[in-house]
This record gives C-alpha cells, structure tokens and sequence, in this order.
C-alpha cells in the first residue's frame, strides 16, 4: 500500500509541476498573479471553489466524525452547503464588480482610510493562518500514520514546499488548475468508495439503514441516525446553535473561498461558478454520508480508532506532555495522536476493507492531493492580504512598479509558506478540528459583518468597521482560549465554538460603532458602490 | 467598457436613475426575503435538535426520524433556491445590461 502511494502521489505531483510550468509565463504581472487575469471561466471557477470546500477536513474529517457520531457529522455538510447561498445572494456578483484582489479592497472601498483596510488585512491573515496550519497539521498526522516511515514533521514540511513551488512560479492559475483536477479526482474517489458501500449492502438502502441504525461503538450499539452523539452534555445544545450559525456565516468570510470570485471575468460568471460549487458540493456531502456510514457500520469505530482509549486522560497528556513524558512517547510510538484525528482514518480504513491496496493507495494519494491544493489557495490568500493591502496600499500609498508588487507578493508567500511550515510543525499535536473552527468562527465575526453591512447599509461607518471587526476578531480569539478545548474540565467559557457569542458581538459592535460616529465621506461613497456592484460599471477587468 | 473617469456627481446621477432603482428594488424584493427564509429554514435544523431532540428524533417513514428528513431537506432547499435564483438573476442581467448600453451611449453624446 505505501509504495503504490507514493506513485499515485508522485504522478499528481508531476502533473501539478507541468501545470506550473505552463502557468509561471501567465504569472508575471500582480493581476495574472493573484487573479488569473480573470479568465477563468464560471464552470472552472465553481470547481475550484468545490475543491477548495473538499478540504482534508471535508473528506477525512466529515466521513470520520459520521462514521463515529452519525446525525451529529452529518450537520457540518448540511451547514457548510447551505452557507454557500449566503455567498450566492450576498456576496459573490458584487465582490465580482467591487473588489480587485482582496477581501480588504471590497471593505475599504468605500470604508476609506488606513485603519479599516489595516484591521481587514490582519483578520484576513489570522484567518488563512489558521485554515494552513489545520490542513498542514492534518497532512502531518495523515501521512505519517499511512506512511510510517515519514515522520509528521518531514510530512509537513513536504508539503509546504510543495506548495510554495506552484504558488511562486504558478500564482493563481496553477492554484486553481490543481484544484480543479485534485476535486474531480476526489470526487471519482468518493463515487467509487460510494459505490463500493451500497454493493457491500446489496444496493438495498433498507439494509444500509438497518446497519446504521445497530453500529457496533467499541461494544456499545448505537443508532448513527439519531442525533446527540457528538453534542452531548450539558452544554451540547448551544454548542450545535453555536456551530451552526458559525458554519453558515464563515463562509461568507473565508479569504481564499472569496478570492475565487476576482478570477472570473464577469459577475454573471461569479454567480455560475457558486451554482456549480453547490452543486458538486452537495453531491460531495451525500457521499461523504454514504462512506461515514459505511466507515461507521462495515469498518468499524473498533477498528477506525485502535488506539482511541481513555479520551479525557489521553486530551490530558496531549495539553500536558510534560506531565507524563513516558506515556507520550508510548502513544506516539502507538501512531496515537487524538480521536479525532483518529477518525479521519476512516475514508482509507474503508477503502481498504473494500477496494483494496490499490483503491486504498488511490484514496490516500488523492487527499495528499487536497490538502496541498488547499494550502496553495490559502498561500496566495495571505499573500495578497500582505503584499497587495500592507505594502501596496499602506505601505507604498499605491505606489511602485509592477516589478516591486509582484516581487513583494512572491516574498510575502514565501514568508507566509515558511511561517505556516514553522507553526504547524510547532502545532502538530493540536486539535485539527479545532482549528478549523477558530478559523470559520473569525471569519464569521470579523470579514463577513464588515462585508455584508458595507455592501448593503449605506450609513456603514469606518468607526463601525473598525469596532465591528475588533471585536468580533478579540471575542472569538479570547473565547477560544478559554474554551475547553484550551482549557480542559476548568474552562471558563462552556462551549467548543465562540460563534454564538462572537458572531453577534462582530454585528452589534458594528451596528453600535456606526450609530456613534457617523461618516458623511464613506456615506457619499454608496451610490458608486451600489451602481458598480449591480451593474459591473467599472469593474476591473 | 471603463468609466474610472466618472466624477462623484456623475455616479449620483447614475444610483438616482429610474431604471436603476427599479432594478434594485427588484433585487431586492428577491434577496432580502430569501435570505431571511434560508437563514430560519437551516436555523431551525440545529435550534430543533438542540431543544427538541425527543421531537426530531421521532420516525416518520421508514425508521428515519423528523432531524433525518429535515437535514435532507436542507440540500433540496438549497438547491431549489439556487436553481430559482440563477433564474431570477437572468432577468437582472438582462436588465442591468439594457440599463448600462443606454448610459454608455448617453455618456457618449
């Protein structure tokens, strides 16, 4: 299985150099660099948008947490989908006509000054920061438990300069061409692995119900179509509100997802390319539900999670490592390294107990595939935040040869590359899933108030963004590193996810910071913006 | 077509033009109640199992429970709203362009 892993891996690497190669010509300029020089069609744009959602996360992560909590799994997709038309009828055709190359420039464009564009970028940082040491931290664990000989620490940083490799000679074309390939790789995966399950079944859905309905969990019998298994406690019921609204608001905040709509030529382009995201979206989702519930049903949680014990003692030591330096080392010499990354196994555990080495090789290849596609995006994200809204804008006050720009933009991600090399391999015992919700509950307290409000209030004030995007920036962080994912049984706030605390606070402080200081110069800036974002008038082209 | 030559007074003229805040308020009069009815039709979905899990989890057809059927309903939801909206949408095109070919030869006089 290894070796037939690493070919498959091998031959997507080369493909993803010749794609580079062909696109480093096409990169030389900021707007081939960052946008593709807009060509990219609506069809292609909505599949690297569905490749940029078929994350690590998605795939392993949703297929494990259903294969281990059924229902509970299964409200990710169902949140994650349904956030997309939050993008599709607020978002995507007037970022298309407003924006240039950052989330920042849709916020500042009519929110003039310094501050706002300065806050916008960091949080736009913070955020892409999180996503990549997520997918890199995950790459880490997943490749060293399919590969032992490699250890977390090469596997990160394999990855990493993979990655930098397309960003910097490539830009936005290569990334998007990778993606584009790596989502329907995946999605051939998937619909073999599918497949694979309902034959298990004899393509009867009342025998896959009945299965799913009587799971074996270590011993236990649980029906993984009832909901509660993975929001329990006496907290869980705010928690599943907290995620839930955090879900179907991040979206509408993620820097790499909205980078994706200034690479299309027209607004009409931008509003196709989320029809076709939804669409293979949605159908990625049914998948994953199809190979959870066989992971959970035909491999097993037994099996999916050998080494998961005793959850609370093991959280402990993984937070405490040098409380117990013996023990750590036995459960990292076990392949050990927390249930829930445990359960990500589960999409390859399946392959291999039905398709064989080979499919198993295949699954494995494909989501070594996904996170490097992933983090590329991420890449160019972050590195449009520094280079384009730190140097260009605040920096250089809109200065410079085009010679400058595009080399700053290459350095800033070749900063940001080694930066997120360096934090995940610092990182790589944390909680993936962890991080991946800090990272969607920013977005959606921070990016998505200041967007949607400048987009559509027309007293929206700087003092309001600025205060709107503060705050929904501190509450998360802080909340989070009070939450008992930081702080174990004594955390101070309850809940997993800050969303529901958070996510009001972005709007309210925004809400609250307008109607103090009102800003006559922003307020006259509306009826371009409204004009331009609804009829495309001089939109960059 | 570039208008970054357009002054501050001529995109007011623009956003008070008739046709234009008839486009607007029909996109509007799209989104705005759209929005609000995606945003409580998935609300609903965690707020239920949250508070009424006995509820959701009753089963109505075939063993699947109320929470199984809604979570489905979901991706029809989303995907009828999709399909309706892109729909929609084609008419704003078609009027946002009308609109733009007739400042554009205006602009031109």
């Amino acid at each position: 299985m290894t070796q037939a892993t690493l070919v498959m891996f091998a031959i997507f690497v080369a493909m993803a150099l010749i794609i580079t190669y062909w696109a480093a010509g096409r990169s030389t300029s900021r707007r081939g660099f960052y946008t593709a020089h807009r060509e990219i069609s609506g069809i292609q744009n909505g599949w690297a948008i569905a490749g940029d959602y078929m994350s690590a996360t998605s795939f392993l992560g949703i297929t494990g947490l259903i294969a281990f909590y059924g229902f509970d799994g299964f409200m990710y997709s169902i949140g994650w989908l349904v956030a997309y038309l939050t993008v599709l009828l607020l978002l995507a055709e007037p970022l298309r006509n407003t924006g240039r190359y950052t989330v920042a420039d849709v916020i500042a464009f009519r929110l003039r000054g310094r501050s706002v564009r300065a806050i916008a970028a960091f949080t736009t940082l913070t955020i892409t920061l999180f996503y990549m040491v997520a997918q890199m931290v995950g790459a880490g664990s997943l490749i060293n438990l399919l590969v032992q000989r490699i250890s977390e620490t090469y596997a990160i940083v394999i990855v990493g300069l993979l990655m930098l490799i397309y960003v910097l000679y490539g830009g936005m074309l290569a990334t998007t061409w990778v993606q584009i390939i790596k989502a329907a790789l995946l999605l051939a995966a998937s619909i073999a692995l599918s497949l694979l399950v309902l034959a298990h079944f004899g393509f009867s859905l009342f025998a896959f119900r009945d299965a799913a309905m009587s799971a074996n969990a270590d011993g236990r019998t649980v029906d993984l179509l009832h909901t509660g298994l993975f929001f329990s406690g006496p907290h869980g019921a705010f928690d599943v509100v907290s995620l839930g609204l955090a879900l179907v608001l991040g979206t509408a905040g993620l820097p790499h997802v909205l980078m994706r709509f200034f690479t299309v030529p027209t607004a009409r382009a931008a509003r196709v390319s989320v029809g076709w995201a939804m669409a293979l979206i949605g159908a990625f989702y049914l998948l994953t539900t199809i190979m959870g519930l066989g992971a959970g049903t035909i491999v097993g949680q037994h099996d999916i999670g050998k080494h998961l014990r005793d959850t609370q003692a093991i959280r402990y030591i993984i937070r405490h490592p040098e409380t117990a330096p013996q023990l750590n080392a036995e459960l990292a010499r076990d392949g050990y390294i927390g249930p829930e990354k445990n359960s990500n196994l589960a999409a390859p555990l399946l392959a291999d107990r039905l398709g064989g080495p080979l499919l198993t090789a295949f699954v494995a290849a494909v989501a070594f595939a996904t996170i490097l596609a992933v983090v590329a995006g991420l890449t160019i994200a972050a590195a449009s935040a520094f280079a384009h809204d730190v140097w260009y804008s605040l920096i250089r006050g809109g200065e410079g040869s085009e010679r400058e720009h595009i080399l700053v933009a290459r350095t800033a991600a070749l900063v940001v590359g080694f930066a997120a090399i360096f934090l995940s391999v610092g990182l790589r015992t944390v909680n993936v899933a962890f991080l991946v919700g800090l990272a969607f509950a920013v977005a959606a307290s921070t990016n998505a108030p200041a967007l949607i409000l400048s987009l559509t209030w027309r007293r929206f004030s700087r003092t309001g963004a600025i205060c709107g995007m503060l705050a929904g920036l501190i509450s998360s962080l802080a909340l989070m590193a009070i939450s008992p994912d930081v702080m174990g049984d004594h955390a101070i706030f309850p809940l997993r996810n800050p969303g529901i605390v958070s996510i009001p606070l972005g709007f309210i402080a925004a809400i609250l910071g307008t109607l103090i200081a009102r800003d006559p110069e922003s307020e006259a800036m509306f009826n371009q913006l409204q004009v331009r974002a609804n009829t495309g008038i001089g939109a960059e082209i | 077509m570039q208008h970054h030559h357009l002054t501050a007074s001529e995109w007011d003229t623009l956003a008070k033009d008739p046709e234009f805040l008839a486009l607007l308020r029909a996109r509007r009069r799209f989104i705005v109640p759209s929005t609000i009815f995606f945003l409580l039709f998935y609300l609903a979905l965690p707020v239920g199992i949250a508070f009424a899990p006995a509820f959701m989890n009753q089963p109505v057809v075939e063993s699947l429970t109320i929470a199984n059927l809604y979570g489905f309903a979901q991706f029809l939801m989303a995907w009828v709203l999709l399909a309706v909206y892109m729909r929609a949408a084609r008419s704003f095109d078609d009027r946002a362009q009308a609109l733009v070919d007739r400042l554009t030869a205006e602009l031109a006089k």
